[in-house]
């Protein structure tokens, strides 16, 4: 939060306080200002926020404990699938939510951890490849598991989830306040994800300046080093895979009962792609940089897919360059680009591994 | 048995395809330890390119000989090939040489789809026929067992490129070069060699392997679309590595290995595990493998151990 609030242009830097303010408000109001274009913008938003919980994730992995992790998409559909087969008619099986989030964390864990175990020894880019199989590797299970027995219905997926029940409320339904004053259910995911992004960030800030993310920052930094002054890298390793799988699995639970079904088409490489580009474009091991990362590269496709298309038809009379094509191309240069002209990302992370309140108190001098 | 030999076959021919397009991910991996995702992409462009020149040729001079045309093809899939390569080094990583170990690694994942949106805009998404120049009609060697001229093409070709490259970088005043860039920058920059130059040379041999690679996998199955080059490229790098990565002999072997490995695997997975999985599973074979390897036997077959070089 502090960082983030510290990004923000200008203000940031005078009034820190006064940032975060605004950037409270800024995401409470954001719905409504994007109600003004239409209900699909609220959908970009809510999916936005998906990514933003992704890219926190990733970013436990990649930023922090420096582990480059190319299957991540693996876990957001592990999550996704648990939510599938224990909330739908695939099954017959509804459970609630609150059983199936921690079951979905669980099992995205449990994944992490069986990634991480054989890959513990290998580091950067063989890291990256072995990881890259694990995620094909589960999106051809997916595919194919609806033979002999059908499991996961295979490349049609699976249809009508349960929504998510709050407390007895169903976010998938609008609420009638008055006559003609309904809350659009877009609007109820909105703050339901808000508030899981807002707990994500409370929780990986805290992590962050913790003894772990010390030890993951040191591990990432030099492993040798970290180990000589008693680090336990193996564990320390385990439980980055473990946790950033949990964000992974928490937010495919979020997303397969928000869209209402999963299929294996939503997990491919270029997801993990995706959301690997949000972490670096915004800035590694930066919990802003994730954020404002996942908002602009996931916003952004979705403005040119509504600016492009009518934009080509009036200047080449059809259209040459498809939305999805866009997506990819402005994912692929900002990767390039942003190692080549910005390494550290738009909101560089600055090495600051505690509070200086907490240094302070110990007598620390900066 | 007869299927055990077509296996064997299958596998031959897949696999000197994989060898070949290693050859490339281990030649730049032992001079720069860079894992160049993009080259499996270049085999792609070979393919299209090639396409996009017989499509050519069929409109101008239609009468003209199906090898004359693949040849012509080659002529100018190859130079496109090269040159993409050049810029790619020259643009994406040369300024990347001395930055931290994950950047180079991540520009080159985002050169990998650069290409394959580029070649999403140059060519569509859509599947396209490849003319196959060299007959498909299978011969029987052995009663039950059959091979197709371009198959048989396909092996010899890479056999010629392989034996080829190999007598480039052993007999050669630039092979020297390249050896001695591989084992120590500094020091072949100080004998004189203008490593700079070597390193470009590298990447742009590799992509001629790639671009024959890309027209032989084309040829053989008939299609080609933009997105054909990845997972043939993530193989061949499982190649290189179960070959030993850094070294020209295991990339070849590898190849060869892990292409029998698959079509045995494709061929008898259903049997094996009670009809539980089926074909649809080969391209899992290659990631176990590459697991595997990494884990139990980081130096590959007949590589030296550089697992944590990274």
């Amino acid at each position: 939060m502090n960082e983030l609030a510290l990004a923000v242009p200008w203000l940031g830097k005078r009034n820190p306080q006064a940032a975060r303010w605004v950037v409270i408000a800024i995401a409470i109001a954001a719905p409504m200002i994007a109600m003004m274009f239409g209900r699909t913008w609220v959908r970009v938003l809510d999916f936005a926020l998906l990514y933003i919980l992704l890219a926190l994730g990733l970013n436990l992995v990649v930023g922090f404990a420096g582990l480059l992790d190319l299957g991540y998409i693996a876990f957001y559909a592990v999550g996704a699938y648990t939510a599938a087969f224990l909330a739908s008619p695939h099954f017959d099986v509804h459970l609630p939510i609150w059983v199936v989030l921690p079951l979905a964390a669980g099992f995205a864990a449990t994944a992490g951890i069986t990634l991480g175990f054989p890959v513990l020894r290998l580091r950067g880019d063989y890291l990256a490849i072995v990881t890259l199989g694990f995620g094909e590797i589960v999106r051809i299970f997916m595919n194919n598991l609806n033979y002999p027995i059908n499991i996961t219905n295979g490349p049609q997926g699976i249809n009508s989830l349960d929504p998510i029940m709050l407390f007895g409320w169903d976010l998938s339904r609008n609420i009638q306040v008055s006559e003609d004053l309904a809350i659009n259910s877009l609007f109820l995911y909105y703050y339901a994800f808000l508030a899981c992004v807002a707990g994500s960030i409370l929780f990986i800030s805290r992590l962050q300046v913790s003894r772990v993310g010390r030890a993951w920052a040191a591990m990432r930094d030099d492993e040798l080093a970290a180990k000589a002054i008693g680090i336990n890298t193996r564990n320390m390793k385990l439980l980055a895979f473990s946790l950033g799988a949990t964000f992974g699995g928490v937010s495919g639970v979020l997303f397969g009962t928000f869209q209402g079904f999963v299929s294996p088409e939503s997990f491919s490489l270029m997801e993990s792609i995706a959301v690997l580009t949000m972490v670096v474009f915004g800035g590694m091991g930066n919990i802003a940089g994730a954020i404002v990362g996942a908002i602009i590269l996931s916003a952004l496709p979705e403005i040119l897919r509504h600016l492009a298309v009518p934009v080509q038809q009036a200047l080449f009379g059809h259209v040459l360059l498809d939305p999805e094509v866009l997506r990819m191309l402005l994912l692929s240069l900002a990767m390039i680009l942003m190692m080549l002209l910005r390494p550290a990302g738009l909101i560089p992370a600055n090495a600051k591994y505690s509070h200086i309140r907490y240094l302070k108190a110990k007598g620390v001098t900066e | 048995m007869e299927i055990f030999l077509q296996q064997i076959v299958n596998g031959l021919v897949v696999g000197s395809v994989y060898a070949l397009v290693a050859l490339g991910y281990t030649m730049v991996y032992g001079i720069l330890g860079l894992i160049n995702f993009a080259h499996g992409d270049l085999v792609m462009v070979g393919a299209l390119t090639a396409l996009q020149t017989m499509m050519f040729l069929m409109g101008v001079a239609p009468g003209m000989s199906p090898v004359a045309m693949l040849t012509l093809s080659l002529l100018v899939a190859i130079p496109v090939c090269m040159l993409l390569a050049f810029t790619m080094e020259r643009l994406a990583y040369r300024p990347l040489r001395n930055a931290p170990r994950l950047a180079p690694l991540i520009t080159a994942i985002g050169v990998s789809f650069l290409l394959q949106t580029l070649a999403m805009i140059v060519w569509g998404r859509n599947y396209h026929t490849f003319p196959q120049l060299i007959s498909t009609t299978p011969v029987q060697p052995i009663e039950g067992v059959f091979i197709t001229p371009i198959q048989i093409t396909i092996i010899i070709v890479s056999a010629l490129m392989m034996a080829g490259l190999i007598l480039l970088v052993t007999k050669t005043k630039l092979g020297r070069a390249m050896r001695a860039t591989a084992e120590n920058h500094r020091v072949a920059a100080l004998m004189g060699v203008d490593t700079n130059m070597i390193i470009a040379l590298t990447f742009v041999i590799g992509a001629a392997l790639a671009a024959v690679a890309g027209v032989m996998f084309a040829s053989n199955y008939g299609i080609a679309h933009y997105g054909m080059g990845f997972m043939p490229g993530l193989k061949a790098f499982t190649a290189a590595v179960l070959g030993g990565i850094g070294n020209l002999g295991g990339a070849m072997l590898g190849g060869v290995v892990l292409g029998l490995v698959e079509s045995f695997g494709a061929g008898y997975i259903e049997q094996a595990t009670f009809g539980f999985l089926n074909s649809s599973y080969q391209d899992i074979f290659a990631f176990i493998i590459l697991g595997l390897v990494l884990i139990f036997k980081p130096t590959g077959l007949l590589g030296e151990r550089v697992s944590d070089r990274a």
